[in-house]
């Protein structure tokens, strides 16, 4: 019975400890069965060091061919399941095969990692970074461990940061000059603007400013694109007249916006919209979508 | 159909309400617990119920109340969560993630109150914001009410000088700008609401504009309130910009009720030093815009600003008022071509107001009104607006009552060119008007001048006008006003007999005009009058001189013939020879004979031409012989004359009794107690027995044609006569002849045909009586009577 038990059961309990892990910060990350658990964030260029710690089931012996632990970077696309693309891997090698019989610790080390893209999560597409020990196994397959880290890149106040300032209309009905004050921002930035009514001859109800994420996968033929809209903001509340200018103030805190993403790894792109909406007494809309850059910027403590 | 809507509406308000208190108790439950987040969430949802379309304005602030006092309890949430250490400028952020609009604003003003009292920031810079983002709210409704709620957070944090939060030097100019564009924004929501919404309902949208009318002028109601806004900056800033906000939201509606707000809620001396920048505003409004109202309060303002204050008087002058004033309705009235009569008016009337309130001294003022509405009224003809006419009327009587003498009203020389606008029955009332006024504070006028004025001014109750239907008048009306015209030609008068002579003419001139039925009416005050100058002149020398210009009592009683005459063609024979009567007597009295003489023929033409009627024959004949025997200055032979033609009338009477009156009065004639050289006793004698003639005839008459004889009243007057006589010593009048008479009195009293009458013989028993007593005194007089036998 023992034997059998043995059989469905790994023989060891194997885990990643992190060297810094009760100082380093942790974020929420969503696994695949939607349980929310919290690991550690780094960020590219970091070293990531640790232990693994090998705990054969107690009176066990394990035999093994080999223990390493790998660094994976990888791209999940949903359509293509099963499927993944390392972008990044790094190997270390950790015991040569023997034989273990008792509790065993590994150091490892993966110094100034390059790990140039970020973890996301989106509707079609998946990246991920892990830390995963393997125990080669004869005839048995092999014992697996994974560990979920998240990867955040920080990027600096663009030097170079412009308006967007533009003028659309409706010959005759609608005229209107919108302005946003950058056209890059930061995860908590605020969007300030205005829109400035040149010629209204259209019964508008409403105008809303609509934050859009536009994910888009794969490529040629095969691309897919998913569009979300994150944020609905009213902007303003009935009709305006010619010559009025309505102030745009959007906080981007309070949306789990991340950065835009191009073309990542060739597999993959995340693009942020600001969708200007109006909506006239008949439910017409009428609408603008201007893209915007979102960064992440570093926090200053 | 409308109470349907109606019910909608309460449906609507009372969903409203409902959904705002669910709400509200999950944020005061949150709020209890002290969670922030669910208190916004649940406060957003509260101020939701505000987002609705379906509400009137009365409705919608129903809902805004509650909702505001919501707020006021959010309000100090927010205070508690401050001061537990939540971020005051996170929570102005926080408040800003709400997605709707409305809410978040109502947040953020709520947040924004608490974040300025906190001072962790410049009040300007929050308030600034605060202005700024609610321009987000472009429905008019919604806009107005949020914006009133932004002035009621902000008004007690402006940074006023003097105020907590006052900032940097130019503190106030921030405080002022925050209203300012609180202001400018309500107004031009307010103003487009009347573009919402169906054409037909514009009438009822127009209503609930002005119900909400009071949330834009609490504007500049604040603005009034801010200490730091003195005259220069209120010359300078407040109202050019106030001004023009009112100049180019071109709605009637808001443009006279903003004109209202700035007059009332800024202090007079304001206005009066920004007069010409707040007048230059008025003909640049909609011509549609009731002006005249505004204008009036403004006047009537400065006036009794001018009444409480006196040391703003020289102010007044200063800045010119007046003529500011008086620029400013020409052009208004220039702009607004289809401006009523009725308008121009009530501006004039105003305006006129004003000028006696703050310039009494200046008359030139007053008349420069009264010339400036004539000009307005000229072409027009007569006005047939009530309204008008009122007004007119208004401005007419502001100089009278307010000088409370009409001598300073006949100085205006446009009065009269006014009046001759209005109507007759107005013109009449005004008339009227005047003369009370001369007549209560009895006014004096003494020049001719000014009688040609006033009676320029009362024409229409001196003469008939145009258009006059004789049958529309009230016969009692008529009289008043005749009167009232015979009170005022009384009270004419100059102590100069020259002055006074004219006056006489001027007047007589007028009253000619009249026609007969006024004439009755007026004649006679002026007869009167001339003859109080005659007794006045009477006293004096002639002039020695024979001056061909000065008055001579002779002069005079010419005048007065030709007055007396007029009134022939009325006819009113009794009253003219009343009157010939009266000027007879007044001639005799100047020892001016044929005059006299002229007047007693003048009468007797008239008795005998005219006075057809028994009974005013009788008056009449009483009358004459009454004057004839006062008078002294006729000559034997024409005396004679006179008398002769008087017993003659006298017998000639219809009546027997009446004749027999007439004639035993004749007996006077002949004997005048206090005039030696008219002591006919034999004539009057003869006058008596004629009487006692006919007396008889009459009793026989009566015994004929009733079957019984009438009274002996008769007889007992005639022996009245003869005691008269009797005492007053007429040798021809004897004891026996009185014993007869009372014998024959006694025999016609016991008579069977006597007719029983009770007066009679009480009469009869006093003269008896009488009699008794005077031969009981003794001395002469007793002895006289003595021989009489009673």
């Amino acid at each position: 019975m023992n034997f059998l038990i043995g059989a469905f059961k790994p023989p060891c309990n194997v885990s990643i400890i992190f060297a810094d892990g009760r100082t380093r910060k942790q974020v929420p990350l969503k696994k695949d069965n939607g349980q929310i658990i919290m690991v550690p964030l780094f960020q590219s260029q970091e070293s990531i060091i640790g232990e693994v710690v090998i705990e054969p089931l107690q009176g066990k012996k394990l035999e093994h061919t080999g223990v390493k632990i790998e660094l994976l970077g990888q791209i999940e696309l949903y359509f293509d399941r099963g499927n993944f693309y390392d972008f990044t891997s790094l190997v270390r090698e950790l015991d040569v095969p023997g034989e273990l019989y008792e509790r065993k610790t590994y150091r490892f080390e993966f110094s100034t990692v390059e790990m140039p893209y970020e973890s996301y999560n989106g509707v079609n597409v998946r990246l991920r970074y892990i830390l995963k020990v393997t125990i080669g196994r004869n005839i048995v397959s092999n014992i697996a461990e994974c560990q979920d880290f998240v990867v955040r890149n920080y990027t600096p106040l663009p030097s170079i940061n412009n308006s967007i300032k533009m003028e659309v209309g409706i010959e005759d009905c609608l005229h209107i000059e919108f302005e946003y004050s950058k056209n890059k921002y930061h995860l908590k930035d605020v969007i300030i603007g205005k829109i400035y009514f040149l010629l209204v001859r259209i019964k508008i109800k409403t105008m809303e400013l609509e934050i859009r994420r536009r994910e888009s996968t794969g490529s040629g033929p095969n691309t897919y694109v998913e569009t979300e809209t994150l944020a609905k903001y009213e902007l303003m509340d009935g009709a305006p007249v010619r010559g009025e200018s309505i102030p745009v103030r959007l906080f981007l805190s309070p949306y789990e916006l991340t950065p835009t993403y191009r073309n990542i790894n060739n597999k993959f792109s995340v693009k942020y919209y600001l969708n200007l909406v109006l909506v006239d007494e008949e439910d017409r809309r009428y609408f603008k979508q201007q893209e915007i850059t979102v960064y992440r910027l570093l926090e200053t403590p | 159909m409308m109470t349907g809507v109606a019910e909608d509406e309460e449906k609507w308000l009372a969903a409203g309400i409902a959904g705002l208190q669910q709400n509200a108790f999950y944020m005061h439950r949150a709020m209890d617990s002290n969670n922030l987040r669910d208190a916004l969430k649940y406060s957003a949802q509260m101020l939701s119920e505000l987002r609705t379309s379906k509400l009137s304005p009365h409705k919608y602030y129903e809902l805004y109340m509650r909702a505001f006092d919501e707020l006021r309890k959010l309000e100090i949430f927010f205070k508690e969560e401050a001061r537990r250490g939540c971020s005051i400028v996170d929570l102005y952020e926080l408040v800003q993630h709400a997605g709707n609009i409305l809410p978040r604003l109502y947040l953020l003003c709520t947040v924004g109150s608490v974040y300025i009292k906190s001072k962790e920031a410049p009040a300007k810079d929050i308030l600034k914001d605060l202005v700024e983002m609610c321009r987000g709210i472009q429905h008019p409704l919604r806009g107005l009410f949020l914006r009133s709620y932004l002035s009621q957070v902000s008004r007690d944090k402006l940074p006023d000088i003097g105020s907590e939060y006052e900032g940097d030097a130019d503190t106030i100019m921030d405080a002022m700008e925050f209203v300012l564009q609180n202001f400018t924004e309500m107004n031009k929501l307010w103003v487009r609401m009347q573009h919402q919404g169906p054409a037909r309902e514009k009438e009822k949208r127009e209503k609930e504009r002005s119900e909400l009318r009071d949330l834009v002028g609490k504007n500049l109601h604040v603005l009034s309130q801010i200490e730091g806004v003195d005259l220069e900056l209120y010359k300078e800033t407040v109202l050019p910009r106030v001004l023009e906000q009112v100049v180019n939201c071109k709605d009637d509606i808001a443009q006279y009720y903003l004109m209202d707000c700035i007059i009332q809620v800024f202090p007079d001396e304001y206005h009066l030093q920004t007069l010409e920048i707040l007048l230059g505003v008025f003909p640049q409004l909609q011509p549609s815009v009731d002006i005249k109202t505004v204008l009036s309060q403004l006047m009537e303002r400065l006036s009794n600003y001018a009444a409480i204050s006196a040391e703003a008087l020289p102010e007044f002058l200063q800045v010119e008022a007046f003529s500011k004033l008086n620029n400013a309705i020409g052009k208004v009235i220039e702009a607004q071509a289809d401006m009523p009569v009725f308008g121009a008016v009530t501006l004039y009337s105003s305006l006129l107001k004003f000028s006696l309130h703050v310039h009494p001294d200046r008359l030139d003022y007053a008349d420069q009104v009264l010339g400036s509405c004539v000009k307005q009224l000229s072409g027009r003809g007569k006005i047939e607006d009530s309204k008008a006419t009122k007004q007119i009327v208004a401005l007419l009587s502001a100089p009278i009552e307010k000088y409370n003498n009409v001598v300073t009203a006949l100085k205006l020389s446009n009065y009269p060119r006014v009046m001759e606008y209005l109507d007759n029955e107005t013109n009449k009332v005004m008339a009227t008007v005047v003369i009370q006024s001369v007549m209560k504070n009895n006014t004096h006028i003494t020049t001719v001048d000014k009688v040609e004025a006033l009676f320029e001014l009362i024409k229409g109750l001196i003469k008939d006008l145009e258009r006059t239907a004789y049958d529309e008048l009230d016969e009692d009306d008529f009289k008043e006003e005749q009167n009232s015209v015979a009170r005022l030609i009384q009270m004419l008068h100059n102590d100069d007999p020259e002055e006074m002579f004219k006056i006489i003419c001027t007047v007589r001139k007028h009253i000619l005009t009249g026609g007969p039925k006024r004439l009755p009416f007026t004649v006679p005050p002026l007869v009167f009058s001339s003859l109080k100058l005659v007794r006045q002149l009477q006293g004096q020398e002639e002039n020695p001189f024979g001056d061909e210009a000065a008055t001579t009592p002779k002069k005079i009683f010419q005048l007065l013939n030709q007055i007396i005459e007029a009134l022939s063609n009325v006819p009113a024979p009794d009253l003219a020879l009343r009157l010939y009567l009266q000027c007879a007597e007044a001639a005799n009295d100047c020892e001016l004979e044929p005059v006299a003489y002229e007047f007693f023929t003048q009468a007797y033409i008239l008795y005998e031409e005219e006075i057809s009627d028994s009974k005013a024959q009788i008056t009449a004949i009483h009358l004459i012989i009454g004057t004839l025997q006062r008078m002294h200055v006729f000559g034997v032979e024409n005396r004679d004359t006179l008398t002769h033609k008087t017993t003659g009338y006298s017998a000639k009477l219809l009546k027997k009794p009446d004749q027999c009156k007439a004639v035993y009065a004749c007996s006077h004639l002949f004997w005048v107690d206090d005039q030696d050289n008219m002591k006919d006793g034999e004539r009057a004698l003869l006058c008596l027995k004629r009487a006692l003639r006919i007396a008889n005839a009459a009793q026989q008459m009566s015994n004929v044609t009733r079957g019984s004889a009438g009274s002996v009243t008769l007889f007992v007057e005639i022996l009245n006569k003869y005691l008269y006589f009797f005492e007053k010593g007429n040798p021809q009048i004897t004891v026996a002849a009185i014993q007869s008479l009372i014998e024959l009195i006694t025999t016609e009293m016991q008579s069977d045909t006597t007719t029983p009458d009770s007066t009679a013989d009480a009469f009869f028993a006093s003269t008896l009586r009488y009699i008794q007593f005077q031969k009981q005194k003794g001395g002469a007089v007793g002895e006289k009577y003595g021989p009489i036998k009673v």
